[in-house]
């Protein structure tokens, strides 16, 4: 349902991804694996618009978005989760998730408040909490709730266990594995190759900016250079 | 002062207050927004309240007042729509310009449109009257404005935190991107606040009219107030702002109750200097995110080729060879060029090289002028002495003021220089007795021997060039470099060991030094010195100049100011409305080229 073709982007005169493809297929979960600085997070702006392309397509449900704007991007149904995680912290937890409120869509069940804190109950007695007192695994769960709320049907989350303690991690891993059974096709970044082997159906591997793999993660763990080389686990 | 006395002017500082903190909230939430410091946030105030008076006169006072916050609105809804959409990519420098062209072009619209006398409004129907409190009479209309005040903040702060629109507001101050990314529509957003922005300084303006009558000027000089509480509140802090309006007021009412009337700028001075000295940010302000400097990108500035400075060697001498070909009215405009190339490369030496964006250079131009004129008229001193020591009190105030500007950066620093501008330009309008008021100072010639225009001009050549050609041999010393480097990066420069304020302290000093000497060689150049000299639109005109010739060359801003200054010598003799004309100008400058003049400025484009 998202398709990357070709794409080239950076920052300013820097380019920092050289004629990446990628496929994202409906209720899929998939990976971007790859080293510090290989340009997933980028890829994952690029879609968004946050980043703007230089060149290359980026077509989603068969319409091109690669010259929208983000928010018109956000309102076709992709859905980002910042690596940093840029909750605005002045703001409680019920109006961070009012942020991210949109209308229902037709084609999936919408979230409410009430849905969103049963997938994260640790958020539920925070509700009227401003966001910066949060801890940092609350603001990462608060992230992904807050898009939640615009009824997503793609999801692209940056990073979704960095920094978190390992029982908060298997509780990230059960949220993305649900969050797929209701439909949602998800695409993110990791650098935790056990994460991803616990919650991914696809893997790529990223470096400098270029797919290196494209495949099941059977595969890419058979392959040991790309493990030994790429990968930091 | 009585008990009594003293809660009369406490309730007058409550009622000042009122109109302050509209307009200052106004401002403070476009910014927050937008990152747009709306310099026409005063003329929306000034059209808010020449409308009001002209429309009460057929629909009377309150539904006029009512109409005329709402016009200012949807003006600003198309001020936002049709400018501000196209300047938010462009640097800071280019968006403070074109909000100041809307300033200009709102004056002259005002000029045409209601003529140059102060108007009287009416009183508020309903509230006309004075009630006793605490055996003094005090106006019953200022005590309806005593409850707008609150009113404002209550129903500012309902809307902020109990709708989904207020929300997305401040989703938008604290991370645009983001707000975004979660489809937000930022565009129309934008509007909706420059909007309520702008009903906000409409209303602050349309309710002042019972206190005191529509005038031409009230535009810079609530702008600079609403600067002043701003920067104290903190910017982007609507609390901040009330709080900040209320000390201002009341400062002001009690300055003036106690019979220090014509003390008040300089005690509020005073107040944002204790202020900024404890807490930089404002009161309740947050430290702001470093904002993008005016020269994110800029590229090294090259040392003049020979040929480059032999080109200027034989230009001074041309300029030297003039009076032998004409000394008629050439010779008074190539005079002119040359105090205002000084000027312009002295602005350029702080906004290009030393990177702090000044809106009030005019300021210290103004004080040579003022400073020469004083000197002979008042102290009797000789010409020669007083063209000698005049710059210094520029220099002096430079240092003054310069101590706290360096302390801010950006936009900041832009507001607060203005805000300095505009106090020593009331103190020169108010100060009858010692500046000559509005009037300003006459007989101010040059001594005999200095009398005919050839030899006035040949020690305007020789003092000109040598001061640009020292501003510019300074920009290639180390101390060139040092501040070059802390604007490039303020960080890193501390970390090898410069003291970022230090050189910007001493660079805005050197500058207003270089702008006195300007300011005195026109006084006696002119033989008259008028308020204008050192008024904001002076300040801008500088701007101007320095941009027409390009912020990231050397010569630029010489060959700019010589642009700039034919130009208005010739416009100014043709069109009535010439401010306004130069506002398009810059407008056009601005939107038509943002490429070619914000290229200059290395401005990038950003979603
Ligand atoms: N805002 C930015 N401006 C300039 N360069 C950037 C910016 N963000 C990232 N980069 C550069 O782009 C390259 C790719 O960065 P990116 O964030 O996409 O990597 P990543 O694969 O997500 O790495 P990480 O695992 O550290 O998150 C890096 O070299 C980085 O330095
Ligand atoms: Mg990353």
């Amino acid at each position: 349902m998202l398709e990357i073709r070709r794409l080239r982007a950076g920052y300013g005169r820097a380019t920092v991804l050289f004629d990446l493809d990628l496929v994202l297929n409906a209720g899929e979960v998939t990976v971007l694996l790859g080293r510090n600085g290989a340009g997933k997070s980028t890829t994952l702006k690029s879609v968004m618009g946050l980043v703007q392309p230089t060149s290359g397509e980026i077509v989603f449900e068969g319409k091109r978005i690669d010259s929208l704007a983000p928010y018109r991007i956000a309102r076709l149904g992709l859905g980002y989760v910042p690596e940093e995680r840029r909750i605005f912290t002045d703001l409680t937890v019920d109006q961070n998730l009012e942020v991210g409120r949109r209308p229902p869509r037709p084609d999936v069940p919408e979230w409410t408040a009430d849905r969103v804190f049963s997938l994260f109950p640790h958020l539920a007695a925070a509700r009227s909490r401003a966001a910066a007192r949060l801890s940092g695994g609350e603001q990462k769960m608060l992230a992904i709730s807050r898009t939640l709320m615009g009824n997503p049907s793609v999801l692209l989350l940056d990073e979704p266990s960095e920094g978190l303690a390992p029982l908060i991690v298997e509780h990230m891993a059960r949220t993305i594995i649900e969050l797929k059974r209701t439909g949602l096709a998800v695409l993110l970044c990791e650098q935790n190759l056990r994460f991803a082997r616990r919650v991914a159906d696809r893997a790529y591997v990223i470096e400098t900016g270029q797919v290196r793999y494209g495949g099941t993660l059977a595969g890419l763990e058979a392959d040991s250079t790309l493990r030994g080389g790429y990968l930091s686990i | 002062m009585s008990g009594s006395a003293i809660l009369l002017q406490f309730l007058n500082g409550l009622a000042g207050a009122s109109s302050l903190f509209l307009l200052a909230a106004g401002l403070s939430l476009i910014f927050g927004v937008t990152r747009i410091v709306n310099f026409a946030h005063g003329s929306l105030y000034m059209l808010g309240m020449y409308l009001a008076v002209w429309l009460s006169e057929s629909v009377g006072f309150w539904p006029s007042a009512l109409t005329a916050a709402l016009a200012v609105a949807a003006l600003g809804a198309a001020i936002e729509m049709s400018l501000l959409r196209r300047l938010y990519p462009v640097p800071e420098l280019l968006q403070l310009l074109a909000t100041f062209a809307l300033v200009l072009i709102a004056r002259d619209f005002a000029l045409w449109a209601w003529g140059p006398e102060d108007l009287l409004g009416p009183r508020a129907p309903g509230l006309e009257d004075a009630v006793e409190i605490a055996g003094g009479r005090f106006p019953e209309y200022d005590l309806f404005l005593i409850v707008v005040g609150p009113l404002v903040l209550a129903a500012l702060h309902l809307l902020l935190t109990r709708t989904r629109w207020g929300i997305l507001v401040r989703a938008a101050t604290q991370d645009r991107d983001m707000a975004g990314a979660l489809g937000v529509n930022q565009k129309w957003l934008f509007t909706e606040v420059f909007a309520l922005g702008a009903l906000l300084a409409g209303l602050g303006g349309a309710l002042s009219v019972p206190r005191e009558p529509a005038n031409l000027t009230i535009d810079l000089s609530v702008l600079s107030d609403a600067f002043v509480v701003v920067v104290v509140g903190g910017l982007g802090s609507i609390p901040g702002a009330f709080l900040a309006a209320l000390l201002i007021a009341e400062v002001k009412a009690f300055a003036i109750g106690l019979g220090f009337s014509k003390a008040t700028l300089v005690v509020e001075f005073i107040v944002m200097a204790a202020v900024l000295v404890l807490r930089p940010w404002g009161l309740l302000g947050r430290e702001a995110a470093p904002l993008r400097g005016p020269a994110a990108l800029e590229p090294p500035l090259a040392l003049p080729s020979r040929n480059v400075l032999r080109a200027l060697l034989a230009l001074a001498a041309a300029l030297a060879l003039v009076p032998l070909l004409s000394r008629g009215y050439a010779l008074v405009l190539l005079s002119d060029v040359l105090v205002f190339a000084l000027f312009a490369v002295s602005l350029h030496f702080i906004t290009g090289p030393g990177g702090m964006l000044s809106f009030g250079h005019a300021a210290y131009f103004g004080l040579g002028a003022y400073g020469a004129g004083l000197l002979l008229l008042r102290a009797g001193a000789p010409m020669e002495a007083a063209l000698v020591l005049a710059p210094l009190a520029a220099g002096i105030g430079a240092l003054a003021f310069g101590w706290f500007c360096v302390r801010l950066s950006g936009v900041y620093l832009a507001m607060l220089t203005l805000a300095f501008a505009q106090i020593v330009w009331s103190v020169a309008f108010q100060w009858d007795a010692f500046t000559g008021g509005s009037n300003g100072l006459i007989g101010v010639w040059p001594s005999a021997w200095l009398a005919s225009r050839t030899a006035y001009y040949y020690l305007t050549l020789g003092a000109c060039l040598a001061g640009i050609a020292i501003l510019w041999r300074v920009l290639y010393s180390p101390f060139g470099y040092a501040l070059r480097a802390s604007r490039d990066s303020p960080l890193r420069a501390g970390a090898i060991g410069i003291d970022v304020r230090a050189q910007q302290w001493a660079a805005f000093t050197l500058a207003g030094l270089a702008a006195g000497i300007a300011g005195a060689l026109y006084a006696f150049s002119k033989g008259s010195i008028s308020p204008e000299t050192l008024s904001v639109p002076r300040s801008v005109d500088a701007l101007v100049m320095v941009l027409l010739g390009g912020i990231q060359t050397l010569t630029g801003p010489a060959w700019g100011a010589a642009l700039f200054t034919w130009l208005q010598d010739s416009a100014s003799r043709e069109f009535d409305y010439w401010r306004a004309v130069l506002g398009a100008v810059i407008l056009a400058l601005v939107l038509a080229l943002p490429g070619g003049v914000g290229g200059l400025l290395g401005g990038r484009s950003t979603r």
